[in-house]
């Protein structure tokens, strides 16, 4: 019965998206007031009843109803509550699902927190939102119904793949989900200005906090992900530049640049078309993206089943959806004039420069994950591009960029003094190369990767102290309070570069400096990794739930004194019978102890791996910091007191 | 006209993207004949993983039918065929030899402690070169070859389930 709700509220969903396009364009096209609010009624019914439906599948696995097809091939009575509702989005259908009532959730919010807005403008925006909306639900009920019933019902169910089984899937796709679909905000906003030519500094500081808040959670699902990567696949490596993984973090580059192009825009009134542009690619990658994972065109550890059924109508509807954008692109561009002039050494030509920078290399991505596909598809036979290829070419795309972040903080609008920036930062400059340089030396270890990695951490660091201390000199008072009084959108930007920073010396520490031991250990045996010594002390069964365990015990010491204790496992899930390695890890922020079980050797010695990983942690930190930054900058009182004033302006 | 033409180029490669993703969908990606099939092995000797001492030849594999199956522990795409090659090598169907290709001997030795190994031996191809011989363009790839040393089957991608009930298992059945 409730599977049958669920299905039901599906199809009231894909009637009311339906409405909600159909009354928004029509009450934009004849200002009509009446119709445009029913557009904003049936896009509440919408996220009505896709919530109801989403809420209607949690309720099939949280009572193991095993005669939904969905529900039997993806859960099992054993598995814990906590996993039986991840196991929602655990397979194509349910991802689907997810991804529709996201979408439903952003466009209820654009009703809720959009009143500034011009009535028309709102109109087409969730006008267009309700198209994406109309494809996706079209295409669940069409295609990938979860609801489908299974006759007769299975005695249980096939249980959830053991690799998802983890606290990382209660997470990492729903938040990844929400930056993902939030650049269709971003993007309705892009069609709404298309339609009606006009592209004011208001319009991009409208679109700013919502592409910022996107871009917030996609920046928080990758490390998610990647961290999950990390601890749960075994063998400590944090990005594989798998095809799945690039179509997470191609939309990220290019939001990462319309967040700081629409900075211009909203300022300078410049680069309008260039923001327009990235805000219609941010999400035409998010949707390739989705093509990518459920057509089956490339290969990947996260593709589902595949059904070329499937591939053809999210073919179909991105040619659609990305094509009707461009085109409309083409057409109006020439109206919306490009805006404001700058010179060529000014803040609109660094943040310009490092746009083209983030975008050619999202291109790189793109390149790269594409590429076997390109040549297949040619007939010129098969290939895999692996991360020697992402590492070469990424790696000199970004040096550029992080030079130039450093220096566009203390670049002005429209035009700045090259030689007056070069003494304000020659300090900066010089600290960051001598350290570059000692430093690895001081570590024991120097390559000339590890230097560049730490100038260009250390370049972001000295220049932002740099500007910071420009800032506070000019105040009164504690330098404490003078801290916390600098404009909020400025503390976001110095957190987030900060972040960048972070992150690029966890990964420069880490590929320069870890520490890896393949060892065939027995209780009782010593190992010496790096400074620590780590003792196999015992190893005995361990019941779970829905797999049986071999846990083993290890302390770790240094210089004979404890640091921790670690038992990594060696799990083998009953109803998959599936083997899986539960890394033990130690975190800390100078160094990872990293020790996982491999096979059992003999009767009593095993295959065990010890790791030492310094400053792994700094990458998902720096990440978090990124994160945060959009989050300082979303303080910034300007959003909220220009929106107020508009509102009380439309009251007048 | 030259002005409101180049607002028309993002639309035009995006058109040249639609008709590649279209084309795609229609190939399998793991798919691929080879020019080798029914050719003789390319001979190498390349040294053994955690054996540098040991080396191995496909001439020592003369007068058996046998598996050679390319890998990194960089390839994704080989965990997942990984459960797979472990339960033939506790059927012992057919001796199972890796190529270890592009990889260095720490991460190689590294994945097989973790996720076990299905392995008779292991030749390490660190440079690549013998990977350019059998014309390796994808990891995972799976070579049969017959007691002549030929070629007779070339598994491009993880092996599948389907592959290897349907293909690969009654060729070597066949040719044993």
């Amino acid at each position: 019965m409730i599977p049958e709700l669920g299905q039901f509220a599906l199809i009231l969903a894909l009637l009311l998206a339906a409405a909600q396009s159909v009354f928004s364009f029509t009450g934009a096209a004849r200002h009509n007031e009446i119709w445009m609010t029913a557009g904003v009624s049936s896009a509440r019914g919408q996220f009505f009843f896709t919530g109801m439906a989403f809420l209607c599948l949690g309720y099939a696995f949280y009572a193991n109803d095993f005669s939904v097809l969905y529900v039997a091939s993806n859960s099992n009575s054993a598995l814990p509550l906590q996993y039986r509702l991840a196991a929602i989005w655990g397979g194509h259908e349910g991802s689907m699902l997810l991804w529709t009532t996201t979408l439903a959730l952003w466009t209820v919010a654009v009703t809720v927190f959009s009143r500034h807005l011009p009535a028309v403008f709102r109109a087409r925006l969730l006008g267009t939102m309700g198209l994406i909306s109309i494809g996706f639900l079209a295409f669940i009920l069409f295609s990938s119904n979860p609801f489908d019933r299974l006759i007769p019902a299975a005695m249980d169910g096939r249980d959830l793949n053991p690799l998802l089984q983890d606290p990382g899937m209660v997470f990492h796709p729903p938040v990844l989900y929400m930056g993902y679909v939030g650049f269709s905000v971003a993007f309705g906003f892009a069609i709404a200005a298309l339609l009606g030519g006009e592209l004011s500094p208001e319009w991009a500081r409208w679109t700013r906090t919502w592409t910022t808040v996107a871009w917030m959670f996609l920046t928080v699902g990758i490390a998610f992900g990647s961290k999950w990567a990390y601890y749960e696949l075994g063998w400590g490596g944090w990005w594989f530049w798998d095809a799945v993984e690039n179509a997470s973090f191609m939309p990220w580059l290019v939001g990462t640049a319309l967040i700081h192009s629409l900075a211009v825009t909203e300022k300078r009134d410049a680069f309008k078309l260039w923001t327009v542009l990235l805000a219609i690619f941010a999400f035409s990658l998010s949707l390739l993206g989705t093509f990518l994972v459920r057509s089956g065109v490339l290969t990947s550890v996260h593709a589902f089943a595949t059904d070329p059924k499937r591939g053809l109508f999210i073919l179909a509807f991105l040619a659609l959806v990305i094509g009707g954008a461009l085109t409309l692109f083409a057409l109006r561009a020439p109206r919306v004039g490009l805006g404001g002039r700058f010179g060529m050494v000014s803040r609109e030509s660094f943040l310009l420069t490092n746009n083209v920078i983030m975008v050619a290399a999202a291109g790189a991505v793109m390149l790269g994950t594409l590429y076997p596909l390109f040549l297949d598809a040619l007939g010129m036979g098969k290939i895999s591009v692996g991360p020697p290829y992402f590492d070469t070419v990424f790696v000199p795309l970004m040096m550029p960029a992080i030079f130039l972040m450093g220096l566009a903080i203390f670049a002005r609008w429209k035009n700045t003094e090259l030689p007056a920036l070069a003494i304000r930062l020659k300090w900066a400059f010089a600290v960051s190369v001598v350290t570059a340089l000692i430093l690895p030396l001081v570590m024991g270890k120097w390559t000339p990767l590890i230097s560049l990695g730490l100038l260009m951490a250390l370049w972001i660091l000295t220049t932002a102290v740099v500007s910071l201390r420009e800032r506070l000199l000019k105040r009164q008072g504690s330098w404490l309070t003078a801290l916390i009084n600098l404009p909020r959108a400025y503390q976001g930007m110095i957190v987030a570069h900060l972040g960048v920073a972070a992150f690029i010396t966890g990964v420069t520490m880490v590929k320069g400096y870890e520490v890896e031991q393949d060892l065939r250990m027995s209780p009782g045996d010593t190992a010496q990794v790096g400074s620590y010594q780590f003792r196999f002390d015992s190893i005995h069964d361990e019941p779970g739930p829905n797999y049986t365990a071999a846990r083993a015990h290890f302390s770790v010491t240094r210089n004979g004194n404890p640091v921790t204790v670690l038992e990594p496992e060696k799990r083998m899930y009953t109803v998959q019978t599936m083997p899986m390695t539960e890394a033990a890890i130690e975190p800390g922020l100078v160094n990872d102890l990293y020790v996982s079980l491999g096979e059992p050797v003999s009767n009593q010695a095993w295959a065990v791996r010890i790791y030492i990983k310094p400053f792994v942690q700094w990458i998902w930190a720096g990440c978090l910091m990124m994160a945060a930054g959009g989050f300082l900058a979303l303080l910034d009182p300007r959003y909220r007191r220009r929106n107020k004033d508009q509102q009380e302006g439309e009251k007048a | 006209m030259k002005g409101s033409m180049k607002f028309l180029l993002p639309l035009a490669i995006f058109l040249i993207l639609v008709g590649f993703f279209a084309a795609g969908l229609k190939l399998d990606p793991r798919e691929v004949p080879s020019p080798l099939i029914n050719k003789p092995a390319p001979a190498f000797r390349l040294p053994q993983l955690g054996a540098a001492d040991k080396t191995f030849s496909p001439e020592d594999m003369r007068g058996q039918v046998w598996l050679l199956n390319v890998w990194a522990s960089w390839c994704s795409a080989c965990r997942e065929e990984h459960p797979l090659l472990m339960e033939m090598s506790r059927q012992n169907a057919v001796p199972l030899i890796g190529l270890d290709y592009k990889d260095t001997d720490a991460d190689a030795n590294g994945v097989l402690t973790q996720a076990g190994n299905p392995y008779k031996l292991v030749a390490t191809d660190a440079d690549g070169r013998v990977g350019i011989d059998y014309g390796v363009y994808g990891v995972p790839e799976t070579y049969v070859i017959d007691k002549a040393g030929v070629i007779r089957y070339k598994q491009i991608g993880p092996i599948t389930e389907e592959a290897l009930r349907d293909k690969i298992m009654p060729l070597v059945k066949g040719l044993q």
